[in-house]
């Protein structure tokens, strides 16, 4: 099966590591995964500030990227839901709102890809750990996939699952939330990091780059003894 | 008091909130309790989602009728010896209600609980005139002998205190003896509250739907304090926004079997208070004279708007009880009498974006509020459609902000500019990366690495790794 991978901003600059995972993670699923290079943001940034001129040029350049692809698969829940709300941006656009149906039909985010289209449970992986799993919202809510990544992560060999407390509840990242009402985030995330705490996890899972780096990072700067991981990271370990 | 809460700004509104370790503890703990009753009753009344959908469908179908159905409502309440009266404004509609008090040369007035007479500042507009309001809704009361404190919650009005707090704000202003037990506390509210009703000579309520078709307003309590306010004062006045309307009893039913379950997770409340005109011959009790007033405040403004579903709301308040923003803050930091998703969406339509501007941004778009909505607002993309509206029409962005967006455009649409842009950050940033991760980051970064650290760029771009891959693959 021919993928298209959309590996999002965050991951292609700051978490590369995850795309590459996301990448033998399908080979090993016998995808034959292709990289469309002109691919930069979804737009989603400058979208959800409220700059939807701005927001459409990038999502107009994305729609284009990706016009011959027969699957797009994303590493990212949020990433991949805005190419879920292109139709309704561009609702009544007589040229532009069928591409945006046509790319929102064939994205998927990578678990849900996983489970739904190539109709695979277990992915094969192995991971020694007792970990916790981050339900980031636009993916649960918005994009609906709720059961796939747990799916998936409960067939990891040896990886212990502990379900996190108040899991409804957002870290406090929301893009551009987590740096103009950074003292209001700050509390949200530190919830968050006192609910991966009483699980005792020492891995915390989830599939949305922004959130990992929120959450992460305030794990990092208080010096908690917790690993945060993308779950194609999980899903590609064999130890 | 008006739909405004005090003059403090909004950072600091906020940073109150946060350090205010009681009522958070309160806030989070109603959070809880109330999250599960919704999800439990959604769950036992069977198919929440097509009771959604088809509570949708009835509001957008009233307030796209919305003139035809209020001119049926006035028709049936004036049948049946009802007065009605349209107020445009806050002031018009005080006018009225003062009116009728002095015509009545009445002083003593008891309340039900009611947001939009929060919203006029009615009751100071009576105090003026020399009148006593009580208000008779538990939460209210409590509230209105604490000094006026501001309600927090459009549902739970004194959410923001718990039960150790009243007890000290029943003792501090009334004389209270016992304990913080809930059972005490409300029976001593009770006892008070008794003699009020009986010596009011008016009762104003809000109306949680006014039924078009038989000229009817419905209440909606669990303490039976609307059906006392209703029965025992000689007149009454209902105050309601003009949007409260439903066409008959069918689709009241539907909404009020969405609003209870969704505001407070019960089947039904103890009461549903229904009241069609005056007292006809024959009746035991009810008021002798009924006067509606139908508030318009800015309302009739946001129809035909993209805002319109904002008018859609049933005032139930789960998007408030799952707000994470709302769980840290608090109801008081959002400046408004309608605080949490909804408020930050109608607040700013109501109030004018001077005043709430900062409130469309108080939300990660987490879009939990628009999961809860039982009449399925957009809740988060109306908090977007604000935001646009804020950087386009208001011109009230901030300057570094709308260039990086400009510069984001210039990075994100052309793969040529993306690429330099995402091959020279990383290098920019070098200076500030110590030990794999920025703790001290320079410009935009800085509010970010002020509670958490950033992560150095990766050391290669995965488009250059997987472009690597492809000429090695290519080689061998």
């Amino acid at each position: 099966m021919k993928v298209s991978l959309f590996v999002t901003c965050l991951i292609d600059m700051f978490q590369s590591d995850v795309g590459r995972d996301t990448v033998e993670l399908l080979e090993h699923l016998g995808c034959e995964v292709d990289f469309p290079e002109g691919q930069t943001c979804c737009g989603q940034p400058a979208y959800n500030s409220g700059y939807l001129k701005e927001s459409m040029e990038s999502m107009k350049h994305m729609i284009n990227v990706f016009q011959d692809s027969e699957y797009v698969v994303t590493p990212s829940g949020s990433c991949g839901t805005m190419f879920h709300e292109y139709p309704n941006i561009f609702a009544g656009d007589a040229e532009w709102e069928p591409k945006a149906i046509e790319l929102a039909n064939k994205t998927y985010e990578l678990t849900q890809f996983i489970v739904e289209v190539l109709k695979v449970e277990d992915v094969g992986a192995s991971l020694p750990a007792r970990a916790t799993y981050h339900t980031s919202c636009h993916m649960t809510r918005l994009l609906g996939v709720k059961e796939a990544p747990l799916t998936l992560l409960k067939n990891v060999k040896g990886l212990e699952f502990t379900e996190l407390p108040d899991k409804h509840n957002c870290c406090g990242f929301g893009g551009t939330f987590s740096v103009k009402m950074s003292q209001i985030s700050e509390h949200m995330v530190d919830e968050k990091v006192r609910h991966v705490e009483s699980t005792k996890a020492d891995i915390l899972v989830g599939a949305d780059a922004g959130c990992l780096m929120n959450i992460g990072g305030r794990i990092s700067r208080t010096g908690k003894p917790i690993e945060v991981m993308h779950i194609a990271t999980v899903l590609n370990s064999r130890k | 008091m008006g739909m405004k809460i005090g003059t403090a700004a909004f950072k600091e509104r906020v940073d109150q909130g946060l350090s205010d370790s009681f009522m958070r503890g309160a806030v989070s703990a109603a959070q809880g309790r109330l999250r599960d009753g919704r999800l439990n009753a959604a769950e036992e009344l069977g198919n929440w989602e097509d009771w959604r959908s088809h509570g949708e469908e009835i509001r957008k179908h009233t307030l796209e009728h919305l003139d035809y159905y209020l001119e049926m409502l006035v028709d049936n309440v004036s049948k049946r010896g009802g007065h009605v009266f349209f107020a445009q404004t806050a002031e018009e509609a005080n006018e009225y209600i003062t009116n009728v008090v002095k015509k009545k040369g009445a002083k003593k007035i008891v309340k039900s609980k009611s947001m939009v007479t929060e919203e006029i500042s009615m009751n100071e507009a009576l105090e003026k005139i020399g009148c006593d309001v009580v208000e008779s809704d538990l939460g209210e009361w409590i509230l209105q002998v604490d000094d006026h404190d501001p309600p927090s919650h459009i549902v739970a009005p004194a959410l923001h205190k718990n039960k150790e707090q009243i007890r000290d704000v029943f003792r501090d202003k009334l004389g209270y003896k016992n304990s913080e037990k809930p059972e005490e506390l409300a029976l001593f509210a009770r006892e008070q509250l008794r003699e009020e009703f009986l010596a009011a000579e008016v009762g104003i309520t809000g109306c949680n739907f006014a039924i078009a078709d038989s000229g009817t307003v419905t209440l909606v309590t669990n303490e039976g304090n609307a059906r006392m306010a209703t029965t025992l004062p000689k007149t009454q006045i209902t105050v309601m926004g003009m949007e409260r309307i439903v066409p008959s009893w069918e689709e009241m039913e539907v909404l009020v079997s969405l609003l209870t379950r969704a505001a407070v997770g019960q089947k039904l409340t103890s009461y549903i208070t229904a009241l069609t005109g005056p007292k006809g011959e024959g009746d035991v009790d009810g008021p002798e004279e009924f006067h509606l007033v139908v508030v318009d405040n800015g309302r009739s403004k946001i129809l035909g708007t993209e805002f319109q579903e904002a008018l859609h709301c049933i005032r139930c308040a789960a998007c408030i009880n799952v707000c994470p923003v709302y769980r840290h803050v608090g109801g008081h930091s959002y400046g408004s009498i309608y605080p949490g998703p909804i408020g930050a969406v109608l607040s700013p339509l109501l109030g004018g974006y001077d005043d709430y501007k900062e409130l469309p941004y108080a939300s990660t778009l987490c879009a939990a509020c628009t999961e809860a909505c039982p009449v399925k607002i957009p809740l988060h993309e109306l908090l977007i459609k604000h935001r646009q509206k804020i950087v386009e029409k208001e011109g009230k962005a901030p300057v570094f902000e709308s260039l990086s967006m400009k510069a984001f455009r210039m990075g994100t649409a052309s793969p040529t500019m993306y690429n330099i842009g995402s091959k020279l950050a990383p290098k920019m940033m070098k200076p500030f990366v110590k030990e794999d991760k920025i703790a001290n980051g320079p410009g935009p970064l800085k509010n970010w690495t002020s509670i958490r650290d950033f992560p150095a760029p990766s050391n290669e771009r995965f488009r250059d790794w997987f472009k690597n891959r492809e000429k090695e693959e290519s080689k061998s």
